[in-house]
């Protein structure tokens, strides 16, 4: 990987063919019999916000993994933007082609001071030789310090990752996929293990993102998904159930049956 | 009157004629006999023969002691005493009668050499064709083989049609071959020998037929006519294939052999590593503490209890599962425990209490060998007429090894304790919250595991020399087994185990022993690096956190 | 390539125990040839020969665990078969000292090593070609460890192997190399190793003054082994190591070929180790298939580990603390050695995760350290209690 900068995309309205950010078609993947993905077929436009909903074991996470090369699907087809073949590529790549994640469980490096967490997930060259001799520049550093103020992280920069507190860790997980400045964020569980306040600021700050970033927010949380006001899927046992507003959604029976009730 | 007078005489006569015969008898023995002490190597030899053919009893005993330079010639009268030791003195006597001598002035050994050795030996063996013990007659025809004296055929035969054992019958057909290969003028009885021969595939019927083959420095074959050297040669490479096949057979049997040793070496580790993630670096030393408890047992037998020597084992083999397993526990509960979820941590710390236990064995035992017997009913082997030679002890190993699996799949599968070392191994979060006391069961499963390691120890003093290097000898393979087979899974860790012993066996005789284990480790080595997670890998989530 | 702004923050950066370190090194390195080559044998500060070469040899272990220290405490790799590395360095320097003998060796053949002569072997094989030069010979001290660190880990690293699954097979290479050069065969030796050394450069291995030159050297390669690494590990590539050792995937998902920058630390790591043995042989006098035990590779990490691991002047320290403590039990009481040895892992793994280093430390970490370990061990038995 050469050059300080990766690859942007094309701007998205620069081609007047429809081109999903994200396709996928036939997937599936089965663990020892059980069946984590089945045929499960849908596509996010560039720019779009989307959230995903579904009863536990619907396969939003294994959906996840697929997509950035942490599993290969047994079948199926998996496309960004229209040109890569994710299922050929392993996590890095994928990661360098600009798809960031954000975990359930919030991973940050713990032995890091937030400062270096933020610095690590910078968008820049990965290469071994590039980061030896790496000087951060002062627009880096300026940079970073919106993010942090963006997180409301800035008064623990110097603090190790590891002392945070779960809701803070996710906030800089968060910041490091701001920062890294991907064109397809994926984001598990946003608002897990946050407060009411908290959360909201989580939707304005996604909400913000969105505008011109390509999102896709897996989440329990349906007060959450609704301050979201995006399209929505649900997945039932591997493939997509029901898609469209969170209204039509709620309101579709075998919805209901499977995953609502309430 | 006449007539008693002539039976009288009859009688008479015939009694004279008789001891007469009988004098003759002995007087042709004895004068045979005293042929022995000439001075020509040719002339002795004529004179075994002319003793051979005598087929006198006693002329075995002579010749035994011909052999063993026990034979004696008094300088002054010719005659030939027998030498024999009695209470450490040496008495001569009379070959015929056993009687002692009293003269022994001047007394010259007889003396023979390499040729008359060979002859003696075919001889006496071939006299012995009669013997009552059918394991002595078989091995009076397997000498014959190897002397291949002429004369020797007569006796044979008539020593095979009488014959009623049948494994017997063959030795004797063996050897019948081999003279009439060899002495035969005609070469259509040459090429019935061989193919006679040709049901014998051992290798020293392989070397006679290949001697046919050679050269002699004069560049004419050994064997003149064509057909017969066709026929040897055909018989030749149906006994090589033959002969490669059983070979391979044999590296069959000892790769099952070392394979089942490695199982049980690496039973134990297999099952603390899938439970708890501790790889052990004293596991070796569980197993040579088994191998010292053997040891102690056998001692203590020895001194008290002599008549329990042959099933020492049967008590060495809780002794050493206690032994280990005690100590196995003694480590968790001080050492692992602290270092619970730090793989690398437990890796060096296991290491040290190896040192340590290494240490402590050398200073009570000291560093040398110790000796481990073998029961009787261990000793032995069962030896097939293709040079196949499967060993008792080996044989009980590998018996001992798969019952000791079964054992232990029971004990997981149908037993408490097992299915709650399986829901650890698979899902340890989730089994504590489950109310499983998950640091008991790691305490007990590294007992378990290291009560294995001892009994594996019983197993290896067996084969092996007990040391206190011992555990190091097998600690890298026990991890390779482990790592190869993958973990979680007991049926992974049998198929490494016979898979590395099997491959390792079938390499030595190409590669040399030190060779074949390098290949075995790279093998190994770049197994991993297409599957990381062994053979028989669990699989899905909870595993791979 | 050092710019000013560059220098100035990594001088000031290095840790207490470096500067220490380099300083102690500096000092060492003109105060030991001076007493002992310039200060008469009587006087009470003269320092013995044999002590020179004692402390060279320490300082090459130290450099060694500095090696391992790289990769483990800042990567995680726990390699067990370092010494495979240090051992193949040794062994090209000792094929340059065995080349160097020429006809003063026992059968006095001016190409052929004694062991070649008694083997009956009529011609060097290929790969003892070029030892007789001095600078092929120095190549190879880097190339030989670095390939098979390369190629190794290559082939690990790729197929993602981690944890104990790498360190066991690391120990898997070196013994299968120590079986290999066991084997007279081989053309290295076999079990008797190259020895019976010469000169070195034309000078005189025996002599007072190629030893204290050995000894600066080993002091300035130590101190250019720390300084290498400190380099490393101060800069982002150092930072991208420390995320691997905590979060492997984390680092993949942010787009760090992380197997590239294993292999990038664990090769520098293999021909450090190399140079070490290469300064070893010269002043043990020998160098045989018994280094590539894993025994000995995995005494290395109890020192790295005792010292401190994560701070490279604790791995030296350690290094030099356990072979002092190990030359004076095994003159004094051998048969204490081993329990001490083994004590020493399992008490420093259990009470001294972060070595003597991290016991000096003032970090604000509250598991070490002496209040550290009290407050753990109350812990512990309020654990019990309840």
């Amino acid at each position: 990987m050469s050059g300080i900068q990766r690859a942007r995309p094309k701007p998205v309205n620069a081609d007047s063919k429809f081109e999903p950010i994200l396709y996928l078609d036939g997937v599936s993947v089965s663990f020892d019999g059980f069946k984590a993905l089945n045929a499960l077929s849908f596509y996010v436009e560039p720019g779009e916000l989307r959230a995903i909903i579904g009863p536990n074991g619907a396969g939003k996470t294994t959906m996840m993994d697929v997509i950035t090369g942490k599993t290969r699907p047994d079948q199926g087809t998996v496309l960004f933007r229209g040109d890569f073949d994710l299922t050929k590529m392993d996590e890095a790549a994928i990661a360098n082609l600009g798809i960031g994640r954000k975990f359930q469980k919030p991973t940050v490096f713990e032995s890091h001071t937030v400062f270096e967490n933020l610095e690590l997930a910078l968008a820049g060259s990965r290469s071994a030789r590039a980061s030896l001799f790496f000087r951060l520049k002062k627009i880096q550093a300026d940079r970073i310090g919106s993010v942090l103020e963006t997180i409301a992280l800035m008064h623990l920069r110097d603090i190790q990752a590891g002392a945070l507190s779960h809701g803070q860790k996710q906030w800089l997980e968060i910041g490091m996929l701001l920062i890294q400045d991907p064109d397809l964020l994926l984001v598990d569980e946003p608002a897990a293990g946050m407060t009411d306040a908290e959360t909201e600021q989580t939707a304005v700050l996604l909400k913000d993102i969105a505008t011109n970033h390509s999102l896709v927010v897996v989440e329990h949380d349906m007060e959450f998904v609704k301050s979201l006001e995006s399209k929505v899927t649900v997945l039932h046992e591997g493939s997509v159930l029901a898609e469209g507003s969170l209204d039509t959604v709620q309101n579709d029976e075998r919805v209901i049956e499977v995953y609502l009730g309430r | 009157m006449c007539a008693v007078l002539r039976i009288i005489v009859c009688v008479f006569a015939a009694a004279l004629a008789s001891s007469a015969a009988a004098q003759n008898d002995e007087t042709t023995l004895a004068k045979l006999i005293r042929d022995l002490g000439q001075k020509s190597f040719a002339k002795k030899s004529e004179a075994i023969d002319a003793l051979v053919s005598t087929g006198d009893r006693r002329v075995v005993t002579v010749l035994e002691a011909m052999l063993a330079r026990n034979l004696f010639r008094r300088k002054a009268d010719g005659a030939i005493l027998l030498k024999f030791d009695k209470d450490g003195k040496a008495v001569f006597q009379d070959p015929l009668n056993q009687a002692a001598v009293a003269d022994t002035k001047k007394l010259k050994k007889v003396r023979i050499n390499n040729k008359l050795r060979k002859k003696l030996r075919g001889v006496i063996g071939s006299l012995s064709l009669q013997d009552k013990d059918p394991a002595k007659r078989v091995s009076a025809a397997d000498a014959v083989f190897k002397s291949r004296v002429k004369g020797m055929s007569g006796p044979l035969q008539a020593a095979l049609d009488t014959e009623p054992d049948d494994a017997v019958r063959d030795r004797m057909r063996r050897a019948l071959g081999a003279i009439q290969l060899v002495h035969s003028s005609n070469p259509d009885s040459r090429i019935a020998a061989i193919n006679t021969l040709g049901d014998f595939i051992d290798p020293d019927v392989r070397s006679l037929l290949n001697s046919l083959l050679v050269k002699k420095s004069d560049g004419v074959f050994a064997e003149p006519a064509k057909r017969v050297r066709d026929a040897a040669a055909e018989v030749l490479h149906a006994a090589e294939r033959s002969a490669a096949f059983w070979d391979a057979v044999q590296n069959l049997f000892q790769g099952i052999s070392l394979g089942s040793v490695l199982l049980l070496a690496a039973i134990g580790l297999a099952i603390t590593f899938g439970v708890m993630g501790v790889i052990n670096m004293a596991h070796g030393e569980m197993v040579m503490l088994g191998a010292y408890t053997t040891f102690v047992v056998q001692e203590i037998i020895r001194t008290h209890a002599p008549y329990l020597f042959d099933v020492s084992l049967f008590i060495a083999i809780p002794s050493a599962f206690l032994v280990a397993g005690l100590v196995g526990v003694a480590i968790e509960r001080s050492v692992i425990q602290f270092l619970y979820g730090r793989a690398l941590e437990t890796l060096l710390a296991t290491w040290g209490i190896s040192l340590v236990l290494q240490q402590f064995v050398r200073s009570v035992f000291g560093p040398t060998n110790r000796e481990v017997g073998t029961p009787s009913w261990m000793q032995g082997a069962i030896q097939t007429a293709e040079g196949l030679t499967l060993t008792y002890n080996r044989i009980a190993i590998i018996i001992f090894s798969l019952v000791v699996l079964g054992v232990l799949l029971l004990v997981l599968r149908k037993t408490w304790f097992g299915l709650q070392m399986r829901a650890v191994t698979q899902n340890r979060s989730m089994s504590s919250a489950m109310g499983i006391r998950t640091g008991w069961v790691d305490a007990m499963t590294f007992g378990l595991g290291s009560g294995i390691a001892g009994i594996a120890g019983v197993a290896l003093s067996q084969i092996d020399n007990v040391s206190p290097n011992l555990g190091q000898t097998y600690i890298i393979d026990s991890f390779l087994v482990v790592v190869f087979g993958g973990v979680g899974n007991l049926l992974g860790t049998l198929v490494g185990a016979l898979s590395l012993g099997v491959f390792n066996k079938f390499l030595e005789p190409y590669a040399g022993a030190v060779l074949a284990k390098i290949l075995v480790l790279v093998v190994v080595i770049l197994f991993i690096q297409r599957r990381p997670r062994g053979l028989f890998a669990l699989k899905g989530r909870a595993v791979e956190n | 390539m050092m710019r000013r702004g560059f220098v100035l923050p990594y001088l000031t950066g290095t840790p207490l125990g470096g500067r220490i370190l380099i300083g102690v090194l500096v000092l060492l390195a003109v105060l030991v040839p001076a007493l002992n080559l310039a200060v008469s044998p009587d006087s009470m500060l003269h320092v013995p020969t044999y002590v020179v070469a004692l402390a060279g040899k320490y300082l090459c272990f130290a450099l060694l665990a500095i090696s391992v220290d790289l990769i483990w405490g800042y990567c995680g790799i726990l390699s067990l078969g370092h010494g495979a590395f240090f051992s193949l360095g040794g062994y090209a320097m000792g094929m340059y000292l065995m080349r160097q003998i020429g006809d003063r060796s026992v059968y006095k053949d001016p190409v052929l090593p004694d062991f070649m002569v008694f083997l009956n072997w009529k011609e060097l094989p290929w790969y003892w070609s070029g030892f007789d030069v001095f600078p092929f010979a120095m190549l190879m001290v880097l190339l030989a460890p670095g390939l098979l660190a390369l190629v190794f880990g290559f082939f690990a690293f790729r197929s993602r192997v981690t944890g104990v699954y790498l360190s066991i097979i690391t120990q898997a290479m070196t013994f299968a190399l120590m079986l290999a050069f066991f084997r007279n065969d081989m053309g290295f030796g076999g079990n008797n190793g190259l020895t019976d050394f010469k000169d070195l450069l034309g000078f005189n291995l025996q002599s007072d003054a190629t030893r204290a030159g050995l000894f600066i050297a080993s002091a300035l390669a130590l101190a250019a082994g720390y300084l290498l690494s400190l380099f490393i590990v101060k800069s982002k590539l150092g930072r991208v190591l420390v995320a691997i050792r905590d979060a492997e995937s984390r680092a993949r998902f942010l787009g760090y070929r992380v197997e590239y920058y294993k292999l990038f630390v664990f090769t520098v790591s293999a021909m450090m180790a190399g140079v070490a043995g290469a300064l070893y042989v010269p002043q043990v006098g020998i160098i045989n298939p018994s280094e590539f035990s894993p025994a000995n590779s995995i005494e290395i990490v109890v020192w790295v580990a005792l010292g401190g691991r994560g701070t490279l002047h604790g791995a030296a320290l350690g290094a030099v603390l356990v072979n002092f403590a190990k030359s004076y039990l095994t003159g004094a009481a051998p048969e204490y050695w081993l329990y001490f040895l083994g004590a020493l892992f399992i008490l420093v793994t259990i009470f001294l995760p972060k070595g003597i280093a991290g016991l000096i430390s003032r970090a604000p970490d509250s598991r070490i350290g002496i209040t550290g370990i009290g407050r753990r061990l109350s812990q512990f038995f309020a654990r019990r209690a309840l």
